[in-house]
């Protein structure tokens, strides 16, 4: 029997300055300048090395000499983990991998986290507390169905990039890739260069609305930069890219054997008649990213629709979410990018850091502060060009499942707006068990929303109260954490 | 410094990676070896041997495996040495792993 | 009628088949309250003899004639509910619960421990027995309230969702003569307050007073599971639990499952206003409870939790009829945990009530304006 008892009211076991979770590009950023300011920080990942989806590298066993050539800027990415080392040897970080946080809670003035572990949340449990909270828990892929999007050889753009990244692999040998945003670009090169054939390079918006904001441009140099390599590597590996076209069918019974592609109007409404196939045995597809806000919306911080008609967390220019004590870095404060992660992991770092310990604000800060402004305008700007023009809707049949985990189709969803009166998300989900599966509604969330048509919806955030399935028996134990 | 690009069909991922992985294991899939390398998750190896379904759905019974490969989606739910409903694309592949297609969901086996 | 929740749903249900011209306006869509938070329980066995019980009893005679003419897409199920008893007192305390009970016509079984496994296999060893109730029942929530107003369209009713009423009209006598909405004014000689957990604010837009206040409960969703867990499941605890007045902190587990797969485990119930952030130590509570009846759900995975707020009167009995205060006003809301049940008998009376017909049970018991106090020296009750 151990002595615990009623005396020792809820001896929590840690407690630091700074909880990061998430050690992505901002979260890596914000822990190491937190680390560099003298906070004592604690960096809570889900995966077993920093880098988040961005900066996935292949495990140690795979022995990979040349991991850089699956990246671009990776030597910035290895001067951020030669940082970490030295801060986790010197004790200023402890960096906790395989650390799922399931839920945040407030204990007086502190946060407290809740977690639970292994590669997939399995293993054990733990609970901590900290003084602050900064969430850079990053962004999934955003999906729209279409017929035969659920057949075995349909995966994430962004899938298929981080499984090439991480475990050297690829899932076919010729593979469409398709969808909507610069992603898809940089996903079609990385397979190219992997081996894989790609025919087409599928896009339902087209780059030229980008023209449409030449001071954004301007003020965004490196964003044209990448562009034009993106568009170079397209060419030397031959890959053609289509714009304004998406894939509308995909072949095959057991496993994807091509694809239909068709040409859409400006509100992306599939022209008849247009449709052309094409042979593959993957295809690759996503239309950009959503930010993954569960944590920070389960404690209440409030959230913008962003013109790519996602919800974002609402930042001030200090990156502090409206709930005090609280910061967000990266693409949850809206999808931008790598450079902008980097650059806000800092500057909310720097945020924390002046809460903390006081002291004027610095030139460096002000030179963030500037550089995050104008690469959140090109932020909104892509969100604009790409945000799915309200025609895709039509892609879908009424047998097309809209919710994979739950097979919702559209037919259902239809039915349920249109004759049992479900009139947002909620009710939609309520009625037909879309979103109600394993991931919560995590890929189907956008399209369901989109297909609920309630304007009061749009850009709202999901309420995800547990940021990951928890077991029964953790929960149970998560109010005694000396037991765990 | 720019390294020589390689265009012959042969390119794979570990060349562009230059990996010189560990020694490889085996895994069973469905109870037919797999090959699979020392951190390659479930999924990944299942894909180096051009599987890609190791799942039916509930309500359908359609095949599924991976597809967000990021953890997000949980369509690549497989049953790993007996425990149902594992993320096969964030679980590592240890020696001898025993991989089983899981129908619906998983549990049939607490049925009483 | 203003609320398109499960009991206004009702409501428009059996008032327009009575041949009423209805229209139903809710702020927000079908079932978008707490209706859809509910788990769809459709129960005597919780209940105490006297009016709640009688309320539940002819409620749940009009369910299974629901069930009858709805879809099955309710997913109405007579599965029964299991009390069970963790320890002889709780077991002495439940029989006597039961022999009341049957008095007042529920039907009830006495389960003895050894018997308990051929009921729920899963059930952990070691319980001193329990009560099988065969007249509890489950439905979708949403789903029904969804079917319900669809059929009541069928028979004429008109919809108007996201229509918040910003004010409720009267004439010159004081009678109601209809609700303004953003969409403009909807003229009636009767408006029924279906407004559930809002039931006071809607109230008060008429000018009078009901103390309607939220209990909130929270509720935890497994991954899907094969049928483990066949009735609605709970400790003998709970039926004390739903008539405490205390606005602290009550949990007791109730556990069942769906035929979409997962497992639901309820309940909660404390006082805390609208408080919409994620309790831990609630959860965490209710997780305990469940695994200690089922072991088996140890090993299940939480995927989602969610609240609710239950309307909750003072009295834990809802206020059903006229609102003797504002001729024309009717009340149809404050059913606390159990409004899915109540809804069609509530439905029953409200509609006797507007059309002068002899009620189906003594509503008095139910009288809206019972609070009030000069309505309580009015009428000696």
């Amino acid at each position: 029997m151990p002595a615990s008892s009623a005396e020792q009211p809820a001896a929590r076991p840690e407690r630091t300055e700074l909880a990061v979770v998430g050690a992505g590009p901002a979260g890596l950023a914000a822990a190491v300048t937190a680390a560099d300011g003298g906070l004592d920080v604690v960096l809570l990942d889900a995966a077993d090395a920093p880098g988040g989806q961005y900066y996935r590298a292949p495990a140690p066993g795979l022995g990979a000499t040349r991991p850089e050539a699956l990246h671009h800027g990776w030597a910035e990415f290895a001067a951020l983990v030669a940082r970490l080392g030295r801060h986790r040897t010197a004790g200023r970080i402890r960096h906790l991998t395989g650390h799922h946080v399931w839920a945040v809670e407030r204990s007086g003035a502190d946060w407290t986290l809740h977690a639970v572990t292994g590669p997939d949340g399995r293993d054990g449990a733990t609970t901590l507390d900290a003084r602050r909270l900064l969430i850079a828990t990053g962004s999934v892929e955003r999906q729209l169905p279409f017929p035969g999007w659920t057949l075995p050889g349909v995966v994430g753009a962004a899938g298929a990039q981080a499984m090439l990244k991480s475990g050297l692999v690829l899932p076919g040998r010729r593979i469409v890739v398709a969808g909507s945003g610069p992603l898809l670009q940089a996903v079609a090169v990385s397979l190219a260069r992997a081996g894989a054939r790609v025919p087409a390079l599928v896009e339902a918006s087209g780059y030229g609305a980008y023209g449409r904001a030449p001071l954004v441009l301007a003020g965004n140099p490196g964003r044209l930069a990448e562009g034009a390599r993106h568009g170079a590597a397209l060419a030397r590996h031959r890959i053609r890219p289509l714009t304004h076209r998406a894939v509308t069918a995909v072949h095959g019974t057991d496993r994807v054997e091509g694809v239909t592609v068709s040409r859409l109007d400006r509100e992306w409404r599939p022209l008849p008649g247009t449709g052309r196939r094409i042979d593959c045995d993957v295809l690759a597809v996503g239309h950009g990213l959503v930010p993954q806000l569960d944590l920070a919306v389960g404690i209440g911080c409030a959230t913008r629709c962003g013109a790519d008609g996602s919800a974002a967390l609402e930042l001030d220019d200090g990156l502090r979410t409206t709930v005090p004590g609280v910061w967000a870095a990266g693409e949850t404060g809206g999808i931008g990018g790598v450079r902008l992660a980097l650059t806000e992991g800092e500057l909310a770092a720097r945020s924390v850091i002046a809460d903390a310990r006081g002291g004027p604000g610095t030139a460096r800060a002000a030179a963030l502060c500037r550089s995050r402004r104008r690469m959140r305008a090109f932020a909104e700007l892509m969100g604009a060009v790409h945000r799915p023009g309200p025609g895709w809707t039509d892609w879908t049949a009424a047998d097309t499942e809209v919710c994979r985990c739950e097979e919702v189709t559209t037919g259902a969803i239809r039915t349920a707006v249109a004759e049992l009166g479900a009139g947002d998300s909620r009710t939609v989900k309520l009625l037909t068990r879309a979103g109600m599966g394993w991931c919560q509604g995590r890929t189907c969330g956008f399209a369901v929303r989109e297909l609920a048509g309630c304007a009061a919806d749009a850009g709202a955030p999901d309420r995800r109260p547990l940021a990951c399935p928890v077991p029964l028996s953790v929960l149970a134990r998560a109010d005694r954490p000396e037991d765990a | 410094m720019r390294r020589p690009r390689i265009r012959t069909a042969g390119r794979t991922p570990a060349a562009l990676a230059g990996a010189v992985p560990g020694p490889a294991f085996e895994i069973t899939f469905d109870g037919r070896p797999v090959r699979a390398l020392p951190g390659q998750s479930i999924a990944a190896a299942l894909w180096a041997a051009s599987v890609l379904t190791w799942r039916t759905t509930r309500v359908n019974g359609r095949p599924r495996g991976a597809f967000c490969g990021i953890g997000s989606c949980f369509d690549c739910l497989a049953t790993v040495n007996g425990q149902p409903n594992r993320r096969a694309c964030l679980l590592p592949a240890r020696p001898g792993d025993v991989v089983t297609s899981q129908e619906g969901d998983g549990h049939a086996g607490l049925v009483r | 009628m203003v609320g398109a929740g499960v009991v206004g749903a009702a409501c428009a249900y059996y008032a327009a088949r009575s041949g009423l011209v209805v229209a139903v306006v809710d702020s927000g869509p079908v079932a978008g309250g707490t209706t859809g938070a509910g788990e769809g329980n459709l129960l005597v066995s919780d209940k105490v003899p006297g009016p709640e019980l009688d309320l539940a009893l002819l409620s749940a005679a009009l369910w299974r004639e629901l069930a009858q003419v709805l879809p099955h897409a309710i997913e109405f199920e007579q599965k029964g509910g299991l009390v069970v008893a963790a320890s002889p007192e709780s077991l002495a305390t439940l029989t006597a619960t039961a022999s009341g009970q049957l008095a007042a016509g529920v039907r009830a079984t006495s389960v003895a421990a050894d018997e308990l496994g051929s009921l729920e296999p899963h059930l952990a060893p070691g319980l001193a027995g329990g009560f099988l109730y065969p007249q509890d029942a489950q439905v979708q929530p949403a789903l029904a309230a969804a079917h319900l107003v669809r059929a009541a369209r069928d028979a004429g009713a008109s919809l108007h969702p996201g229509q918040a009423v910003t004010a409720v009209l009267t004439g010159p006598t004081g009678a109601v003569r209809g609700v303004r909405t953003g969409a403009g004014d909807l003229l009636a000689p009767v408006v029924v307050n279906a407004t559930g957990v809002r039931g006071g604010e809607l109230a008060a837009l008429a000018g009078v007073e009901l103390p309607v206040l939220p209990r909130r409960g929270f509720v935890l969703v497994t991954e899907p599971l094969p049928r483990l867990i066949r009735h609605k499941v709970y400790a003998a605890e709970y039926v004390a639990d739903v008539s405490s007045a205390s606005a602290a902190l009550q949990t007791s587990p109730v556990v069942e499952g769906t035929q979409a797969g997962p497992v639901l485990i309820g309940a909660s119930r404390e006082r805390v206003g609208f408080d919409r952030t994620l309790s831990v130590p609630v959860v965490s509570r209710l997780a305990t409870a469940a695994a200690a009846l089922f072991p088996v759900l140890a090993d299940a995975r939480v995927l989602r939790t969610y609240h609710g707020f239950r309307p909750y009167l003072p009295d834990h009995l809802p206020a059903i009829g006229p609102d003797r205060r504002v001729p024309g006003l009717f009340h149809a809301c404050g059913h606390e945990g159990a409004g899915i049940g109540l809804a069609p008998a509530t439905a029953v009376l409200v509609t006797a009530a507007i059309r002068g017909e002899e009620p189906a049970l003594d509503p008095e018991p139910f009288r809206p304006d019972r609070f009030d106090a000069a309505s309580r020296t009015g009428h000696g009750s």
